[in-house]
């Protein structure tokens, strides 16, 4: 049966065949053509970039976006180049992808999986883009990477940490360079143990929903294997704003360390709050009591402003890293806007190079082809040190960060420093670890599309 | 809340001749399906629309600038369609009895979530999935409508608000096993339907073994024009909303609900039940909003709790408005509006705005890019605003009276020849 | 008991925060009968104006400080402030922290004046549309105002602390006989509900006592009488806009430094601002006021882990429940007058 969600759009606006189709209806099926969704012209081909240009993640959709007209610049041999000089592999030779110039399409996720859906769709039924990329929160991933698996095209996941994108919602066409909730906990509990003890009371604020969920789990599951206690749970609304009447009960809950599982505007709020409260000042078990971040980032801390001094959180890079990759990235990227990159900005130039070498080294721009290249994929120079793209799951593994806010600050962007550097080893997990969906999770089968 | 009769906005002649039609020759002129003339002409106007949408929305050759304006791909074309039947739907509450709902997008979210469910533990078939849709969402409407209907104006408006947030709150977090949470519900390769499940991989959801994602497509010259299974399917569906929407219009069910609008008491007083006729049509405009959800999933097997937010709810009462409450084409022209702009200028970047001013001098491209870019790609928003704005101030009936000044215009302009 | 204290601290402070914007969205209600959807978004502007004015206040040139380096290795560009300049180091560095009091002052003839320019440039036009006209077009104004703010400040929450004298809590628990410790309470949350509650009250009398309130109360209850009575009822609507406005946007100013300011935040309060109205009872002013400290401590209440333990779920819908059992049990609310706003 033809299922042809694949177009020739991108073939005829290449001009291949401009003007050649000379009326005649051309019924197209399975057997005609290349094999695959949006097979790109000669000349040209389109990648389409897929961040949130209006709601709550505005700011780092535009940091995303910013990240993505740089690593295109880079490919089409444009700029300084960037990490493509530091790149282990040094197949891309800015000459594009495979001979043809990258170009390419934006859309607005809206942070909503249905508006991010629809965006999709129309950049591969529209626009012929053979890749989608982007997003900036897991419900977003899931969702728009369940359509590219449908659809035929590869995506490479922009800043999702939740574990679902590559544990129980894995999918063979989807790929993740960012870190996530496990590896968070997995990095962050040594540490903290070393700064705070092994003799702990912790108290979760979660926000109420999937990524909380991941993220309180793991948390949990490595503090309390370092020796700390979970006190209690609570789960708050996403929408809440005001988190007082959260935060006031914690004090007198026998709990010495708090850790609020929040993400973007919740997290700015949530810690104010908690500052507010003088949970920084405050003893309890006659202990300092300390809070927690699990997922920093330096666009959100900028919100909480003072209030996130000398607080731990895990992050996947940092633009004060000193290796050569981060140095080249922060150079074109700080030249070209002004500002250093963040880690959203970071991780979605990555997966447009890394995209682009797996079609280089495989020689075609077939989704399969293309995941078999990335499978197993072990590179180094972009910043975060020697990665693997596992097969099993199309989850990369690297060193992790594990961050604290700044005391004194040089900058308003010099918010984080970086504490350590977890390896690589002590973050890595099997495959059907429970937290990852067990068992039952699979990619199942690479999808060609058409 | 809306009372209309309140409204010194001059009705336009056309607008008040197919107000009172129904009410002026009741029975007179019945012709093909029951329609009056004026109305068969507007049905096969709209059957015209809807079959030959893959060419009126791809007007520009593929390889022009103007391209990013064609909206004739069929993710789009499903949305004008199902969008435009929640807004149908509303319209028939809202636009004949004045009941302002403001929770309506739940009835489409728990349609949704019924389609979804059929489809992963029954059949992949859309029909039952749609057919379940409905009947769920006819029922939670009608709990829903029976409470809320105890109230009026405002304070029905607010019952309905509650019962929608209530309903997306809750399927975000606390029926996370129910509704998937925040990453909703998707078909996966471990769903195993009682009949007719995929050999391998995962399923697609199809009409007796035809899936909705199947297209054909017409090349001729740089134009490419793609025909949609699904787009079809939801087009039938479309057609088959509007047609009841006229049926219901011009019934006496339809007066009996302007009734209501026009003067409860009077209807009270007389011995009819308004609440009936009002329960009535909140259940079929929830059924509509059901159908619309059903759909959304037969088009796209995905289903997450923000369908159900107020702000959902709150696109359907302004795509109505905008249109024109009360009307029938209105609530079709303001769904389609607001899902174009949505979907197709929030995709225009710098980049395009460089092509297309690329034919000015340096200095003068620079500053036409500068002018322009807030009112696109990310400033989409800001574009449908002040549309908002424009569209409220200067057409009080919404498009549709846009519409007919336009026509009426015309008409003078063939007299005078 | 302790807790139960600590979130009727909460509640009154949550409370305050709604009732204020619901007192300001009832004078648009109840006297010009306006459904004023941009109402969130003058709450939002409020806010902002304590985000510029602090922008205004720590305007700064830039000096380059050979000594040290930017991100990029470049001579680093230090922000010199002017205020310290003009003012002096200390007395500079005071005037810049005190910048959201200060805004109190700066924001009340902005919003005044925005609330002017809305009422005789947009909403007048509306008074005899259908109400879904108004919602339409106020909706619409909402969402360009957002923008114009998003444009220029970007989406993500900036924050705009209070001065370092109400940083740090009050130990309540002490005056009511508790241990040390027990009940801390932020000095900023205490003094938003202070204020609020002069506002409040502010309001009330100026409505109540003055001959211009009487005036106004007699227009919400029989516009058209008043008008036959030759009295110029349109320059006092102006006037209770630009009021309902200014309400709005001191509310919004205090809020800054509790909740970072974002440009969303007004789309946020929004529906819950119309619950709290409509709870209240449409056109009345009393009712708003006691449905948002209700709400506001119910809602603290149903947060509470104990509570939350019993019934998974609650907080997330319990401002929702209220309002439909409260709309079930009194048909206009707790104090609606008949016939406003139900047909």
């Amino acid at each position: 049966m033809s299922k042809s969600n694949f177009t020739r759009r991108g073939v005829i606006q290449t001009g291949a065949i401009a003007g050649a189709g000379l009326a005649l209806p051309t019924y197209l099926r399975a057997e005609n053509h290349t094999g695959f969704t949006n097979a790109p012209g000669d000349s040209e081909v389109t990648l389409g970039f897929n961040v949130p240009q209006t709601g709550p993640y505005a700011d780092e959709g535009a940091d995303e976006l910013r990240a993505y007209e740089l690593a295109v610049e880079h490919l089409n041999g444009g700029g300084d180049g960037g990490m493509l000089g530091t790149f282990s592999s040094q197949v891309l030779d800015g000459t594009g992808i495979l001979g043809r110039e990258v170009k390419y399409v934006t859309g607005d996720t809206q942070t909503k999986s249905d508006a991010a859906r629809a965006s999709a769709r129309s950049m591969i039924e529209k626009d012929g883009a053979i890749m989608i990329t982007g997003g900036s929160s897991s419900g977003v991933a899931v969702a728009v990477q369940a359509l590219c698996q449908e659809a035929g095209v590869i995506f490479m996941a922009g800043l999702t940490h939740s574990n679902d994108t590559t544990g129980k919602d894995r999918k063979a066409n989807g790929f993740r360079h960012f870190f996530n909730s496990y590896m968070s906990g997995a990095a962050l509990a040594p540490v903290l143990a070393a700064q705070y003890g092994e003799d702990r009371k912790a108290y979760h604020l979660t926000a109420d929903y999937n990524w909380g969920y991941t993220t309180e789990e793991a948390i949990r599951a490595s503090t309390e294997a370092m020796g700390w206690e979970t006190v209690n749970s609570v789960k708050t609304p996403l929408t809440q704003t005001d988190f007082s009447s959260y935060i006031a009960p914690v004090l007198n809950s026998g709990a010495d360390i708090l850790v609020l599982n929040h993400y973007g505007g919740n997290m700015v709020n949530s810690l104010t709050n908690a500052v507010q409260f003088g949970l920084r000042e405050a003893q309890a078990n006659g202990k300092n009591f300390e809070i927690v971040v699990p997922l920093f980032s330096r666009l959100m801390a900028r919100g909480a402003g003072e209030n996130i001094k000398g607080i731990f959180g895990s992050t996947n890079w940092h633009w004060s890293l000193q290796d050569e990759g981060s140095q080249a990235f922060v150079r074109s990227f700080g030249t070209k806007y002004g500002f250093p990159p963040s880690q959203a900005a970071h991780t979605c130039y990555v997966q447009t190079l890394l995209y682009a070498d797996a079609v280089t080294r495989a020689g075609s721009f077939a989704p399969c082809a293309v995941a078999e290249a990335l499978e197993g994929f072990e590179f180094d120079g972009l910043g975060n040190g020697k990665t693997l793209y596992r097969a099993e799951d199309h989850q990369c593994f690297k060193d992790v960060l594990v961050v604290r806010g700044k005391e004194n600050p040089e900058s308003e962007f010099d918010l984080l420093e970086v504490v350590e550097v977890t390896p690589v080893d002590q973050v890595i997990y099997e495959p059907d670890h429970p937290q990852m969906g067990g068992a039952d999770a699979s990619l199942g089968e690479c999808n060609n599309g058409a | 809340m809306t009372d209309q009769s309140h409204s010194t906005a001059p009705l336009s002649v056309q607008q008040a001749a197919t107000r009172n039609a129904p009410l002026a020759r009741p029975r007179a002129g019945r012709g093909v399906l029951g329609l009056t003339r004026r109305d068969a002409t507007l049905m096969l106007v709209v059957t015209v629309l809807v079959v030959f949408a893959p060419f009126i929305l791809n007007p520009f050759p593929e390889t022009s600038a103007l391209a990013q304006f064609n909206a004739g791909y069929p993710d789009l074309m499903q949305r004008f369609v199902i969008f435009g039947i929640f807004a149908i739907g509303f319209n028939i509450l809202f636009g004949l009895t004045g009941y302002l709902s403001f929770g309506h997008a739940a009835f489409l979210g728990v349609g949704s979530y019924a389609a979804i469910w059929s489809m992963k533990l029954i059949t992949l078939n859309v029909i039952p999935g749609i057919l379940f849709a409905i009947i769920v969402a006819g029922l939670f409407s009608l709990v829903v409508g029976f409470i809320s209907l105890r109230r009026s104006g405002i304070y029905f408006s607010i019952l309905t608000l509650a019962f929608a947030q209530m309903s997306y709150a809750l399927a975000y977090s606390v029926l996370t096993p129910i509704t998937g949470g925040e990453t909703g519900l998707q078909i996966k390769n471990t769903d195993t339907p009682l009949f007719g499940g995929p050999e391998s991989g995962i399923g697609r959801a199809n009409l007796f073994g035809a899936e909705m994602g199947n297209s054909t497509e017409l090349e001729l010259g740089n134009w490419l024009f793609t025909f949609n299974l699904g787009y079809y399917i939801a087009g039938a569906a479309l057609l088959l909303a509007f047609y009841l929407s006229i049926r219901i219009f011009r019934s006496p069910f339809g007066i009996m609900l302007r009734a209501v609008k026009s003067n409860q008491q009077r209807m009270n007083y007389t011995g009819l039940m308004p609440k009936r006729y009002t329960l009535s049509a909140f259940v079929i405009s929830g059924m509509f909003a059901g159908l619309a959800g059903g759909l959304m999933v037969a088009m796209d097997t995905q289903v997450g709790p923000e369908r159900m937010f107020w702000t959902a709810s709150g696109e359907v009462v302004i795509m109505t408005i905008l249109g024109g409450a009360g009307t029938l084409l209105g609530p079709v022209l303001g769904a389609g509006f607001i899902k174009y702009m949505e979907n197709i200028i929030s995709k225009i970047n710098k980049d395009i705005l460089h092509q297309w001013f690329a034919f000015l001098p340096d200095g003068m491209e620079d500053v036409m890019v500068a002018v322009v870019y807030p009112f696109i790609g990310k400033g989409w928003h800001l574009t449908l605003g002040i549309m908002f704005m424009l569209v409220v101030i200067f057409l009080p009936g919404g498009l549709v009276e846009g519409g007919q000044r336009i026509a009426a215009k015309f008409r003078r302009n063939k007299t005078q020849d | 008991m302790d807790q139960i204290i600590v979130q009727i601290l909460n509640g009154l402070d949550k409370g305050s925060a709604y009732a204020l914007i619901a007192l300001g969205l009832t004078l648009i209600f109840g006297t010009l009968g306006v459904v004023n959807f941009a109402h969130g978004a003058l709450f939002m502007l409020g806010s902002f104006c304590a985000v510029i004015l602090s922008r205004i206040l720590s305007a700064s040139h830039k000096v380059v400080d050979p000594d040290r380096t930017d991100f990029l290795g470049n001579p680093l560009e230090v922000d010199v402030f002017y205020v310290q300049d003009w003012f002096g180091e200390a007395a500079g560095a005071a005037i810049m922290e005190w910048a959201v009091p200060l805004a109190i002052l700066f924001s009340i003839p902005v919003m005044i004046g925005v609330g002017f320019a809305m009422e005789r440039g947009l909403i007048k036009h509306f008074y005899k549309r259908p109400h879904a006209d108004q919602i339409l077009v106020t909706f619409g104004l909402a969402i360009v105002l957002q923008e114009i703010i998003k444009y220029f400040f970007g989406a993500n929450p900036i924050q705009t602390p209070a001065p370092d004298a109400f940083r740090g809590s009050l130990d309540f628990g002490v005056f009511l006989g508790y241990d040390p410790l027990t009940i801390m309470y932020p000095y900023w949350r205490l003094v938003y509900f202070f204020f609020s509650a002069l506002i409040i009250a502010g309001v009330f009398a100026f409505l109540q006592f003055t001959t211009f309130g009487m005036v106004v109360r007699a227009g919400m209850a029989d516009r058209e009488t008043v008008g036959l009575l030759g009295i110029d009822i349109d320059k006092r609507f102006t006037f209770m806009f630009g009021l309902a406005a200014a309400v709005a946007g001191v509310a919004g100013v205090m809020y800054a430094p509790i909740v970072a300011p974002n440009y969303h935040m007004g789309m946020d309060f929004l529906v819950l601002s119309f619950v709290v109205v409509v709870v209240g009872g449409m056109g009345s002013l009393p009712g708003a006021v006691a449905a948002g400290f209700l709400l506001g401590i119910l809602e603290s209440f149903a947060s509470m882990p104990t509570v939350v333990d019993v019934l998974p779920g609650i907080n997330q819908i319990i401002i929702y429940l209220v309002a439909i059992v409260i709309l079930l049990t009194r048909p206009r609310g707790l104090m609606g007058r008949k016939g406003v706003m139900e047909d």
